[in-house]
C-alpha cells in the first residue's frame, strides 16, 4: 500500500511517500494511524494528535473508522489551509 | 431544482452531459471547458500561472441564458509586511478531483448555468491572487449563494495547504486551519 503524506505531516515524518506492507490487524484507517505513530520518533511526532489528522483514501476524504479495504494509496495529511 | 445533501456522485449523474476541463501544471492554458449540450460550463484548474480573471468570466458570460455572474477571488495578504509570499502545497490528483466534486454539488442545489474554480499553488505574492471562484445562473440569488458555498468548501476539503515565507529570509509556519472556516463550510449542511 503506497502511504502519501503532506504538509507538515510530511516534514515531521521526513519522507513524502512510501510503500509499507501493513501488519496483520490494522483494519481501519484509525488502526493505521495508531500503528504508523509507533514505527519511530519522526512517525510519532506527526500523529502525536491523531484526531485532527485528515486522511484519504484514493483521493476521497473517510473517516478513522473507514476499513481500508483494497486502497491503493492512503494519503495522511494536516486540516486544509487553501482558498 | 430540488435541494438535496446526497453525495456528488448523483450531481455527476444528474449533470452528465457537463463537460469539464481540468488543467495540470504542464499544460497550462491547454483550453477552456466548453457548454455541454445538456449541461453546465465547469472550468476546473489547479495551476501555477496567474489567474486571468476576464478570461474565466467572459467565457462564463457567453450571451445567452446567463442574467448574473459572481465572481470571489482570494488574495494573498501581506500580513503587515512580515510576509514575503506564501507557499501552496497540494495533492495533484485530488486536488482537482476534490474541487470538481464541489462544484457539481453546488449544480445540484442551485441552477447554475456555469461554475468557475481555479486554485494555484507554489510561491504565491503579496498582492497576487490564490484562488478564483466565479458562478452564473440566469438571477442573481443562485450565483450569490453557489460562489460562496464553493469557496467554503475550497477551504475546507480541497487538499490545499499554506506555509508563510518571511520577509526576513526565514521560513514561517504552516498556517493552521481555522474554526471559522469550519462553521462557515458546516452551515450549508443546515439548509
Amino acid at each position: 500500500m503506497k502511504l502519501a503524506y503532506f504538509a507538515w505531516v510530511r516534514e515531521r515524518i521526513g519522507i513524502a511517500e512510501e510503500e509499507v506492507a501493513l501488519p496483520a490487524g490494522i483494519v481501519t484507517v484509525g488502526d493505521l494511524l495508531h500503528w504508523l505513530k509507533g514505527r519511530g520518533e519522526t512517525y510519532d511526532a506527526a500523529l502525536q494528535a491523531p484526531e485532527i489528522i485528515r486522511v484519504a483514501i484514493d483521493h476521497e476524504h473517510v473517516d478513522h473508522s473507514e476499513p481500508l479495504g483494497g486502497a491503493r494509496e492512503v494519503a495522511i495529511f494536516p486540516p486544509m489551509t487553501g482558498g | 431544482m430540488a435541494e438535496t445533501r446526497n453525495s456528488a456522485d448523483l450531481a455527476a449523474t444528474m449533470y452528465d452531459g457537463a463537460r469539464e476541463t481540468t488543467h495540470s501544471a504542464s499544460a497550462p492554458h491547454s483550453g477552456k471547458a466548453e457548454n455541454g449540450t445538456a449541461g453546465i460550463r465547469l472550468d476546473i484548474r489547479v495551476q501555477t500561472e496567474r489567474i486571468d480573471a476576464g478570461a474565466v468570466t467572459s467565457a462564463l458570460a457567453a450571451p445567452g441564458a446567463v442574467g448574473a455572474l459572481v465572481t470571489f477571488t482570494g488574495y494573498c495578504r501581506d500580513e503587515g509586511g512580515r510576509l514575503k509570499a506564501l507557499e501552496l502545497e497540494h495533492y495533484p490528483g485530488m486536488a482537482e478531483r476534490q474541487i470538481a466534486k464541489i462544484a457539481r454539488e453546488a449544480a445540484t442545489r442551485w441552477p447554475i448555468l456555469g461554475c468557475a474554480a481555479i486554485h494555484r499553488y507554489g510561491l504565491i505574492a503579496p498582492g497576487e491572487e490564490i484562488v478564483l471562484v466565479a458562478c452564473s445562473s440566469a438571477h442573481r440569488g443562485a450565483a450569490f449563494e453557489a460562489a460562496s458555498f464553493l469557496m467554503d468548501f475550497m477551504k475546507t476539503s480541497a487538499p490545499f495547504w499554506k506555509r508563510e515565507h518571511l520577509v526576513d529570509g526565514t521560513m514561517g509556519g504552516w498556517v493552521e486551519a481555522k474554526d471559522t472556516d469550519d462553521a462557515a463550510a458546516d452551515r450549508w449542511h443546515r439548509l
